[in-house]
């Protein structure tokens, strides 16, 4: 077992190239969890710690498109200009573990392992995220919702690293929310992302950890497209908030284990969905 | 509580002296069990059985043996002594040879250079099982419906309790089926020892994190065939226990490594394989029925009482007996017909847990008190009030009150600390249900408020004699103490010089290592060893102190009664003599040993009669939740309790115990089980296995209600289990006054809530 430390990005990608089963390491918080039960067997590791150009963001104030560096933690989306870019983002940033886990915990690390239940990704899917992704002979930009393949299952390559996400900055309101067992650092129950797009008058809604993949919930966002205007500023009908969070529910897919019950989950989602709606509408 | 104001120049009895040991784990240097090393040291490891119930076909360690590094592999066969270990009944394997009986149950253990290497190693390990249908429902284990999974039975315990008149009934009547959880200590310092083999092979030295280092060597000299002085104990630093480190986990398998290979074994569990290693609190179901008068005094009260105990025996009757003892609550009652019962099943081993059997009963009686006070018209406080014991009322199993039993003045002052403010039309978004997950609608959040008041036995009941030893030295002013009480958390090491320094009037103590050297203080449990230890330590500085006076007497031709110490002097009460402590002990050394012996108590009979505890300590808790009633999510705002202590010695480590044990009674309430399909554990991990974190936490107002009892050797109750057992019936009392749900189990779940 050996442990590379790459400077560069293109450094980070060659390793990846030559030292073959080679695993990446970023804030190591869901790596390291794997390690102590011992997932992982014993593999060659690149750390991406010392990789500054991962650790960046930037924002395209022309084309209104800001490119988040896969190794950005969370802290950094928490407060400050990302977060009021991206308020949907910087929530469900706060909602990760703790401080601790925060600074360390990046972007890149929750899509690498791809967990319905992962916070971030609820949010890149209602913001229609674009992820990138980099090998030493070719880069790929997928949209989120191809990336994810399943549960804990995504569209990398062995040789292939996630170099950023690219987000679109959407005038509107966006919001993220999330249920558990425990009113800080608990694993998500259910969750929802809202996007309101003020400018196209449409809505996007994406649920996590109420089935194998996120899920959004289209036939329920052209319903609301069809029945409420977001640009109106009018004071929405609490039964269109009501009967959206019924819609949402029905498009989630939960099922039953030691966290939660589908019949639950089932609920939770919907209720989520009524009060962002509710939230939303309310700005 | 106003802590600063009790401080006084010298830490003495009554002022909130520090822990000696605070300052070392809050900056992380202070070292735990799992912090000591060895030089030639190798690690040990257990395997366990995946299967709650299986046949073992076959063991084929051949390849585990092979591998670089490892120096040994031990199973059934190897175990030189006893087969079987246990605190009470001896029917716990050291290794499964025959049958496996739970998820996790030994197997079989290695010893090797590496822990990689011992993790190779057990996974080397070829184990056949035919696996068998475990047996989960402690009801078919009750009424045979399924066959014996062990030689001794599955019923580990019957008792029933007759009192009274058994017809006698009254208009009013409530009755409830409750359930209660599987709880887990959570401690966070996991199992870790060190076993160091003597250079001639006959004995051993042991460094471990225990809650009984005389109990522990008890076990392994007979499991390991040898006599009891040739294994000696040291504690090492613990990091809590809460009745998880009562029975043994890893000190006969260390011991065991330790004398085959003659090098140093160290051993530790995960968090994982710590959910395996240790007994957790029995998962119960209680029926009960009360029978009471129109103006609602409880006339009969009728209960049905299962206790899960998983595989093995453990603590398992004692457990019962505690539930079937305090079903009635701290409330009067003539009549009882109680039926208990502790199960065995392939579920995991329950035993002790902070509260031992009592914070079942709570949940059933209070949750009934309610229901009482609802049928009757009254509140939950003038039911409770009109129904609380007073001391020299008699229990249901005949035994005379005999404590100070403030069960009103609990409730009364409870009842007086001001309810917290309402909610603020903008709340911070935090301080909701659903804390920073941001999924509060203030619309839908509802606050209620309940009560809940217990009572609790304190110290060993049914003829234990659980005593407690302790030596004092004084030499140039300087007191030496010497004891085996495990220090887990509770703060004897903070209070034993405390005594010392009021009784002796020293300011130096040094608090020698716990270790086998000296007798047994007994078990860090059952909330006895401020009481036990402390009239041990108390009773040996008493009796230096009577020496010291001799020797002052003599020196100045006085009579030594009339001495007497003030501050740190000694002092003639009829003339003029003022001599320093310090100066009256230059160049003598006084030293003795004291055993503090609790009052004896009796065997309950068949019908559940005799006086079988020592004494008991009162509590009352209301309080306040916000619920998020269309998502089931809760937020405790705030615990008010009164409890009844005796006497505070140090405030705040009493007032640590109550903050703490409010936390492990709230996680109960709303977050905490250990959850199984079919035998199978689905949670242990604290990702899964939720505790309640700094967030969840609530405002704790105490009260500490100071009325010395008689019967304690420094006035003082003990404090540790009371904070955690009603205060879990309090919030599901508020949870059900913000619902209108029955809320008949605990951990409350949010689809229990909002489904
Ligand atoms: C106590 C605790 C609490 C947690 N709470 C939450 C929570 O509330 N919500 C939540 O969503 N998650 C939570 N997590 C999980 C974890 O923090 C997140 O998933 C985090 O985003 C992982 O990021 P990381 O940088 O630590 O990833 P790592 O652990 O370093 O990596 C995770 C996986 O992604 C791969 N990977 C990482 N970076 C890249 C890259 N650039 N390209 C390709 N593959 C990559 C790794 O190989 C690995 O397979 C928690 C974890 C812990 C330990």
């Amino acid at each position: 077992m050996s442990i590379h430390l790459p400077q560069t990005l293109n450094e980070a990608l060659h390793m990846l190239q030559v030292v073959p089963h080679a695993q990446i390491l970023a804030g190591g918080t869901d790596f390291m969890v794997e390690v102590n039960f011992n997932k992982h067997g014993v593999h060659d590791v690149i750390a991406l710690r010392h990789v500054d150009e991962l650790k960046k963001w930037s924002h395209d104030t022309v084309a209104g498109v800001v490119t988040i560096g896969a190794a950005v933690p969370y802290a950094d989306m928490e407060h400050g200009e990302l977060a009021q870019l991206f308020p949907a983002l910087a929530e469900a940033a706060r909602t990760v573990g703790s401080p601790q886990i925060r600074a360390a915990g990046t972007l890149g690390g929750n899509l690498g392992t791809c967990s319905p239940a992962g916070d971030a990704l609820p949010v890149l899917f209602a913001l229609n995220a674009v992820i990138n992704v980099a090998s030493t002979h070719a880069t790929r930009s997928i949209p989120v919702a191809d990336f994810m393949r399943g549960p804990k299952r995504n569209d990398l390559a062995q040789d292939e690293l996630i170099v950023s996400v690219t987000i679109k900055t959407v005038a509107g309101w966006q919001g993220y929310a999330k249920v558990g067992t425990r009113n800080a650092m608990v694993i998500s129950v259910a969750s929802a992302s809202l996007v309101l797009d003020h400018v196209n008058n449409s809505s996007r809604i994406a649920l996590g950890s109420v089935g194998p993949t996120i899920i959004r919930c289209i036939q329920a966002e052209q319903w609301l497209q069809g029945v409420y205007d977001f640009t109106s500023h009018q004071a929405l009908d609490d039964s269109i908030a009501t009967e959206f969070g019924q819609r949402v529910s029905q498009e989630s897919r939960p099922i039953d284990d030691h966290r939660s019950t589908a019949l639950y989950r089932r609920h939770a989602v919907g209720v989520l969905a009524k009060r962002l709606l509710q939230r939303g509408s309310a700005q | 509580m106003n802590l600063s104001a009790v401080r006084t120049r010298r830490d003495t009895l009554g002022t909130s002296a520090l822990r000696p040991d605070g300052g070392p784990k809050v900056q992380g240097s202070f070292a735990f069990s799992s912090d000591v090393w060895a030089d030639n040291m190798l690690w040990g490891a257990t395997l366990r059985s995946p299967h709650p119930y299986a046949r073992i076909v076959s063991i084929d360690i051949s390849e585990a043996i092979k591998i670089a590094g490892v120096e040994t592999v031990v199973i059934a066969e190897d175990v030189p002594g006893q087969l079987t270990y246990g605190l009470i009944d001896s029917d716990q394997p050291v290794f499964a040879s025959e049958v496996v009986r739970y998820m996790g149950e030994p197997v079989a253990a290695v010893a090797a250079d590496h822990p990689e290497t011992c993790r190779r190693a057990l996974a080397a390990i070829r184990v056949e099982y035919e696996v068998y249908e475990p047996h989960i429902n402690p009801e078919d284990s009750i009424s045979g419906a399924v066959p014996a999974i062990h030689p001794n039975g599955n019923l580990l315990r019957y008792q029933r309790i007759v009192c009274g008149d058994q017809n006698a009934t009254g208009p009013i009547v409530v009755e409830g089926e409750y359930e209660i959880g599987m709880q887990d200590q959570a401690f966070l310092g996991l199992e870790a020892a060190l076993a160091i083999p003597d250079r001639d092979g006959a004995g051993l030295e042991m460094i471990v994190a225990t809650q009984w280092l005389h109990e522990d060597r008890k076990q392994i000299a007979l499991c390991l065939g040898l006599p009891e002085d040739k294994i000696r104990l040291t504690l090492g630093g613990v990091g809590g226990a809460f009745g998880a480190r009562e029975d043994i986990s890893l000190q006969v398998h260390a011991s065991l490594l330790a004398l085959r290979t003659g090098r140093p074994i160290k051993m530790q569990y995960s968090r994982e394989e710590s959910f395996f290693g240790h007994v957790h609190r029995h998962p119960a179901k209680i029926w009960v029925r009360h029978h009471a008068s129109a103006d609602g005094m409880i006339i009969k009260i009728e209960a049905r009482m299962v206790f899960d105990g998983g595989a093995y025996a453990s603590t398992s009757a004692a457990v019962l007996i505690n539930g079937v003892t305090h079903i009635q609550g701290p409330y009067r009652c003539a009549n009882a017909i109680v039926d208990g019962f502790a199960a065995r099943t392939n579920n995991p081993p329950c035993g002790a847990m902070r509260g031992f059997g009592v914070v079942q009963a709570c949940f059933a009686h209070e949750s009934q008190m309610d229901k009482l006070a609802l049928a009757c018209g009254l509140s939950p406080v003038e039911i409770r009030l009109r129904n609380a014991i007073r001391t020299g009322d008699r229990l249901i199993t005949g035994q005379p009150v005999e404590s100070v039993a403030p069960v009103e003045r609990c409730i009364r002052e409870t009842d007086a600390i001001p309810l917290p403010p309402d909610m603020t039309p903008s709340p911070h978004e935090l301080s909701l249900p659903g804390g920073s997950g941001r999924t509060a609608d203030r619309r839908h959040i509802v606050r209620g408020v309940g009560w809940g008041v217990s009572i609790k036995n304190l110290m060993y009941s049914e003829t234990f004699d659980d005593f407690a030893t302790a030596r004092c030295r004084l030499q140039d002013g300087v007191v030496t103490l010497k004891f085996a009480t495990s220090e887990v958390g509770q703060g004897f090491v903070t209070l034993a010089p405390q005594i010392a320094r009021s009784v002796l009037g020293v300011d130096t103590v040094i608090v020698e290592p716990m270790d086998t050297t000296i007798g047994s203080a007994g078990s860090t449990s059952a909330s006895r060893q401020t009481w036990m230890s402390g009239g041990a330590v108390d009773g040996a500085c008493r009796l230096v102190r009577e020496r010291l006076f001799e020797h002052v007497a003599k020196e100045h031709n006085i009579d030594p009664l009339r001495l007497e110490i003030d501050d740190t002097d000694i002092i003639d009460t009829f003339g003029t003599l003022r001599i320093a402590v310090a100066n009256a002990s230059a160049g003598m050394v006084f030293e003795e040993t004291f055993e503090h012996h609790h009052r004896p108590t009796e065997d309950l009979d068949e019908n559940g009669q005799g006086n079988c505890h020592v004494a008991f300590a009162f509590v009352a808790h209301r309080a306040v939740v916000d619920v998020d009633t269309e998502l089931g999510l809760v937020k405790v705002v705030q615990i008010a309790t009164a409890q009844d202590v005796g006497r505070a010695l140090n405030p705040l480590s009493v007032l640590g115990q109550i903050e703490g044990g409010i936390a492990q009674g709230l996680g109960l309430a709303v977050m905490e089980e250990v959850l199984m399909v079919n035998g199978i554990v689905k949670n242990p991990s604290f990702t899964d296995y939720l505790l309640p974190t700094a967030l969840d936490a609530p405002e704790v107002v105490a009260v500490l209600i100071e009325e010395p009892d008689p019967q304690a050797p420094l006035g003082a109750k003990g404090v540790g289990e009371p904070p955690c057992i009603s205060v879990t019936p309090a919030i599901a009392a508020a949870i059900r006054a913000a619902t209108g749900r029955a809320i008949t189990r605990v951990p409350v779940r949010p689809s229990d809530i909002c489904l």
